[in-house]
């Protein structure tokens, strides 16, 4: 049973840590690049505004960096729970 | 030396170094076949993933559609790189535990049934076919320029290519290949690239230079493009002219497809550890990242320039004359391209120029009035050609040229022909072996991938013919089929315990059938061109197109899913302990191949 608890334990957390990655996946995307470009147009970057940055360049930076993150995390977590591999 | 010899020069020289790497890591059995990504380093397996999963939608289409429309196409480039998101937080590392080859396997096993493993083999079947249709579409456009022939003729040359490739093995799965191809696609795209944002900005790097000084007048690009397309009638580059809602869910049908599509997560499968899946998932998304931080610079200096060539006075000055285009060396490639079909141009007004200006605007109507234009005289630009055409439209050397018809062949034959694989094993093995006929034998197995196979590119070339869309567009639709069939089903199959074996199919099924009838009720029943009751300019549902219907198709798959499952027995308990194993990485042992 203390194995199952663990393992519940391991779940949790990995689900904490998409729920964190795709809130900042969507708001890059879906906020930053269409519905809250508006609210950034103020923001200028060559010839253009950040939101147009966002939609053709800066949300695929963001995608990269979040995929590694969070490789990077859940083995450390695979590590931490006694859950990983080997 | 004439630009065709160096055209065969570069495409022969491409094919024989994949042939060559194929001989050379040859794999003996079908074991060493399916096992080809593991002892493979991650780095590499995303090199190969990258490859298989670059189409002709990504080469030869994207980078045209973003430089007709502008900002509102910025969806193709966040919907297929968000997608691997999905995919590495979502699903990778979990189908990898699961240890087993393909998608319906997987879908089979945690369903417990082998009806939920049909109708994932008939949804990968139906998004399969509609994505080769769009390569098809893209076929003809590299095969009708690189052969100087119309573009009925290069689609039909190359779906005997296509065929001939698939059948001899498709070099699938030679992993060494696939980063072979690689290496000539990211070449034949960024080479050109950097070329043309040197001769615009200075900045040797085109990601930059797109947001760089356009030198010739020491505006910022971007807004020299924006005041140029606004001068003749066009929407401004940079700014949002389409409908909000669809515009998110098309990016989202995008993302969820990219993350249901078989023959890209199967990669994910092969890897030696769940670990690894983790990783190459971010490996595959760093070497696709790189020609989806090109193409947006790729589409807006495309369209500086060819605005330019078509005005080489200014906007307000006098429009290329018809003598010029006919003499002048840097417009031979309009000569070139006019044999295809897919560019035209017409004296409307028999003045001696080709006045190219957006005949729709009002505004423009009035100034088209007073300088006696008589409508758009660029009559015909297939945006399917842009990437292709960009070398010559730029003036490049003839080497760069050769590269990028070596380059556009290599992303949709290799995608074809591994489509085309996918379809005829879904078929044969998983269709009429684990179906219809399980007694079949070997031979009458191969035979019917065989008929399979042949039946899928007649259909796609039929359909090719009289595509539903520009490749881009016609692949749209594959990944919305996806998006609303497959991937709610893997999702659930391992967050939730609760989906059953009635809900996965019922959810499945509506999806696949709400998302296939909203397509063909504006493309056409089968995509059999007027046969459609709507039109992607005036939607059923309120703004969204056919294209975006993919993400509502998900959301009422996974609602199908747990109401019916909510209604119905929950799972046997060693399914839901099936579940729970697989969320933890402990004691994933290698893949086993259920042949």
């Amino acid at each position: 049973m203390r194995k199952e608890s663990k393992d519940a334990a391991y779940w949790k957390a990995n689900i904490r840590l998409i729920g964190i990655s795709l809130v900042i996946w969507a708001l890059v995307s879906f906020g930053f690049g269409i519905l809250l470009r508006p609210m950034l147009s103020g923001i200028a970057v060559g010839g253009t505004d950040l939101g147009f940055w966002f939609a053709q360049q800066g949300s695929i930076l963001v995608f990269l960096a979040l995929i590694f993150f969070y490789a990077w995390r859940m083995n450390k977590l695979d590590a931490q729970h006694g859950v990983n591999e080997e | 030396m004439d630009q065709f010899t160096v055209n065969l020069i570069f495409v022969g020289a491409s094919f024989a170094l994949y042939i060559g790497i194929a001989i050379w890591a040859r794999a003996g059995s079908t074991s060493d076949f399916y096992a080809a990504g593991r002892g493979v380093h991650p780095v590499t397996n995303g090199m190969a993933t990258a490859a298989d999963w670059m189409s002709a939608a990504s080469f030869i289409s994207m980078a045209g559609l973003i430089a007709f429309t502008g900002y509102d196409n910025s969806t193709f480039l966040m919907g297929w790189t968000g997608g691997y998101v999905l995919l590495a937080l979502l699903l990778a590392p979990y189908l990898r535990k699961f240890g087993k080859f393909t998608v319906s396997e997987f879908i089979g096993d945690r369903f417990y049934s082998q009806t939920a493993r049909m109708v994932a083999v008939i949804c990968l079947i139906v998004a399969s076919t509609t994505y080769v249709i769009g390569q098809m579409t893209g076929v003809g456009v590299a095969f009708g320029r690189f052969l100087e022939v119309d573009n009925t003729t290069g689609l039909l040359i190359g779906a005997c290519v296509v065929f001939a490739y698939a059948v001899f093995g498709g070099m699938k799965g030679v992993t060494y290949t696939q980063v072979a191809q690689y290496c000539v696609l990211i070449m034949a795209y960024t080479i050109p690239a950097i070329f043309i944002s040197l001769q615009l900005t200075g900045n040797p790097i085109p990601a930059l230079g797109l947001f760089g000084e356009h030198q010739a007048s020491g505006e910022p690009l971007l807004a020299k493009l924006d005041q140029i397309v606004t001068e003749l009638g066009f929407n401004a580059y940079t700014a949002h002219h389409g409908d909000t809602l669809n515009m998110v869910l098309f990016t989202l049908s995008l993302m969820i497809g990219t993350a249901g599509l078989p023959h890209v997560i199967m990669r994910f499968f092969t890897v030696p550890r769940v670990a690894d899946a983790r990783w190459s998932a971010g490996w595959t998304l760093v070497f696709i990242a790189l020609l989806y931080l090109t193409a947006p610079a790729v589409g807006a200096m495309a369209r500086l320039n060819i605005t330019e060539l078509m005005w080489p006075n200014g906007t307000n000055g006098e429009a290329v004359s018809v003598e010029q285009i006919a003499n002048a060396p840097e417009y031979d490639w309009m000569a070139t391209w006019e044999q295809t079909g897919l560019l035209g141009w017409e004296d409307k007004n028999g003045d001696g120029r080709i006045q190219y200006y957006n005949d729709a605007d009002a505004d423009m109507q009035q100034v088209a009035a007073e300088r006696g234009w008589e409508g758009n005289e660029l009559t015909n630009f297939n945006r399917d050609i842009l990437v292709l055409a960009n070398p010559e439209i730029a003036n490049l050397p003839g080497w760069v040229i050769g590269l990028v018809a070596a380059g556009g062949l290599a992303a949709a034959l290799s995608t074809a022909a591994g489509l085309l694989l996918a379809i005829s094993s879904a078929v044969s093995h998983d269709l009429i072996k684990g179906a219809i006929n399980p007694g079949i034998s070997e031979k009458g197995e191969l035979m019917s991938a065989r008929v399979a196979m042949a039946v899928a590119i007649a259909v796609a070339t039929y359909l090719g013919l009289n595509p539903p869309g520009f490749a881009a567009q016609t692949v749209a639709l594959a990944f919305g089929i996806a998006a609303a069939s497959i991937f709610p089903a893997l999702m659930m199959g391992i967050f939730s315990t609760r989906i059953n074996n009635s809900g996965a199919v019922a959810g499945m099924l509506a999806g696949l059938l709400v998302t296939v009838i909203y397509i063909f009720l504006h493309k056409g029943w089968f995509f059999i061109p007027d046969t459609n009751t709507f039109t992607d300019a005036d939607p059923l549902l309120g703004p969204i197109k056919s294209t975006s219907f993919g993400a509502v198709g998900a959301m009422i798959n996974f609602i199908t899913a747990y109401v019916v499952a909510g209604m119905t027995k929950e799972p046997p308990e060693e399914i839901q302990d099936m579940v729970e194993s697989i969320r933890v990485p402990r004691g994933a042992g290698a893949a086993a191949a259920d042949h």
